[in-house]
């Protein structure tokens, strides 16, 4: 999961440098993703993987890193973990 | 409990009397020069509100959040720009009171400002940036032996000649990208500022705003530990769009006292049934209510969720968009009420010198969508709406 995550950063965040160099806890928002690709980002995460993140869920901390995207999206889909 | 509220109820009493009986007095000359409100600021620091939010234990008045906003509304029903100085400072030093952590240097800061009652002007926009808050160009860098400075060019900077110490937003460091900023406070013995520009506005003409370039140093423990995003999200921007909405409130709210004053003054005793005037005002009566509500509403939000453990909700996209909107809604629906208000008073309202004159307060009001441009908010918030679910 954690290559289909970087893919969808490197489409959707906008980054300075390629996502395939990011180590999974590197802070995206300081790699360059502004809020409006973080928005680009989600969308692409719930299309994906087919979940819907609720509002609560819905903060910059939840989207910092890959590592903290891979939590929420197992949080909303444990079976994810396993594909 | 009671001890807290006697003494927010004293705090507001005493701004009450400050914005009848000094800040109304010399609103038309504060206007018609575009000067400071020197006067209201002195009074204001002589009844140590510059420090009312800050805690008790750091010398403040340790006042709740929804008094500071209650003294706002009320020094906008007497002049928009004294009030619109008070709400600034009152911004700056609540962010910092709210995020000062455990820095040494920031506690010592705001225990000088209660003691000299000193005045924080902010620097947050910056020339090339198109009014976008959430980058910068101009970066803290290092100048070695622990000191650091940075160069702003600002396009506005209200009250900067006037103010004690700055509130700035940086770029952390020369090679950090234009979003990976910090906020800084610097002392006035720290910074110069050059000006670049006049001052000369249709509204808000006392905040005295030109163009500055500000030059500074200062140490690295000037800077707020905190997260930039999450001072702003908890607090720079939830608490700049509640205390502009309470003194613009404040603003309408007196020019809809003057459509009333008109009217009545016009009323003919005996007369059958309400003149137009008088139906006009009743009008302008659920205009001015609309604002109200969603000021009052938007206040009690921000306090009930500022309540919670860490502050969770101010980081959601919804709170985001929740307070946005307060801006946007309020920052237009202001200056629609003064518009109503002259449409009232008629000549006697558009004329600068009568009792119901309402010219200032529509020009104050109409600074409002421009201040953080309501355009680059709905950008914002049309992003936002794409992925938040319940708004």
């Amino acid at each position: 999961m954690t290559d289909e995550i970087r893919q969808i950063i490197e489409r959707h965040a906008r980054l300075s440098a390629p996502a395939d160099g990011l180590a999974v806890d590197a802070d995206l928002y300081e790699a360059g993703m502004t809020s409006h690709a973080s928005v680009s980002v989600m969308l692409a995460l719930e299309d994906h993987f087919d979940i819907e993140f609720p509002d609560r869920m819905l903060t910059r901390g939840v989207f910092e890193s890959i590592a903290a995207i891979e939590a929420a999206v197992i949080q909303l889909r444990p079976e994810a973990a396993l594909q | 409990m009671s001890i807290a509220v006697d003494r927010d109820q004293a705090f507001l009493e005493a701004v009450v009397r400050i914005a009848d009986e000094v800040a109304a007095v010399h609103a038309d000359s504060v206007d018609r020069e575009a000067r400071f409100p020197h006067e209201t600021v002195a009074a204001l620091r002589e009844d140590r509100a510059l420090s009312a939010f800050i805690p008790v234990e750091l010398g403040g008045g340790g006042v709740a959040f929804e008094t500071i906003a209650g003294a706002c509304f009320e020094l906008g029903r007497r002049c928009g720009s004294s009030a619109m100085v008070f709400a600034m400072h009152q911004i700056q030093a609540a962010t910092i009171a709210r995020h000062c952590e455990d820095s040494a240097w920031l506690h010592e800061y705001l225990a000088a400002l209660s003691e000299e009652q000193r005045l924080i002007a902010s620097v947050t926009t910056e020339l090339g940036t198109g009014g976008d808050m959430g980058r910068s160009i101009a970066a803290l860098t290092p100048q070695g032996e622990g000191r650091c400075s940075f160069e702003k060019k600002a396009p506005v900077v209200s009250y900067g000649s006037h103010a004690d110490d700055l509130f700035v937003t940086l770029r952390r460091a020369p090679d950090a990208e234009q979003n990976d900023q910090v906020v800084a406070l610097v002392r006035k013995e720290q910074f110069t500022l050059e000006q670049t520009g006049t001052w000369d506005p249709l509204g808000m003409r006392g905040t005295c705003s030109p163009g500055y370039v500000v030059r500074a140093e200062l140490a690295p423990e000037q800077i707020v530990a905190t997260p930039f995003p999450r001072v702003m999200e908890e607090s720079f921007v939830p608490v700049t769009h509640i205390l502009w909405s309470h003194l613009w409130l404040g603003i309408a709210t007196d020019a809809f006292d003057r459509a009333r004053a008109f009217v009545r003054a016009a009323a003919k005793p005996g007369a059958d049934g309400p003149s137009p005037v008088a139906i006009r005002l009743s009008h302008l009566m659920s205009e001015l209510s609309l604002l109200r509500a969603e000021v009052e509403t938007a206040l009690s939000e921000f306090v009930e969720v500022s309540d919670q453990p860490n502050r969770e909700r101010l980081h959601t996209m919804a709170s985001m968009l929740r307070f946005n909107n307060l801006k946007i809604a309020a920052s237009e629906q202001a200056p629609r009420v003064c518009q109503g208000a002259m449409g009232v008073c008629g000549i006697m309202g558009y004329k600068n010198d009568t009792p119901f004159s309402v010219g200032r307060h529509l020009r104050d009001t109409m600074s409002a969508s421009l201040m953080i441009a309501n355009e680059r908010i709905h950008q914002t918030n049309a992003s936002l709406l794409l992925i938040t679910k319940d708004v």
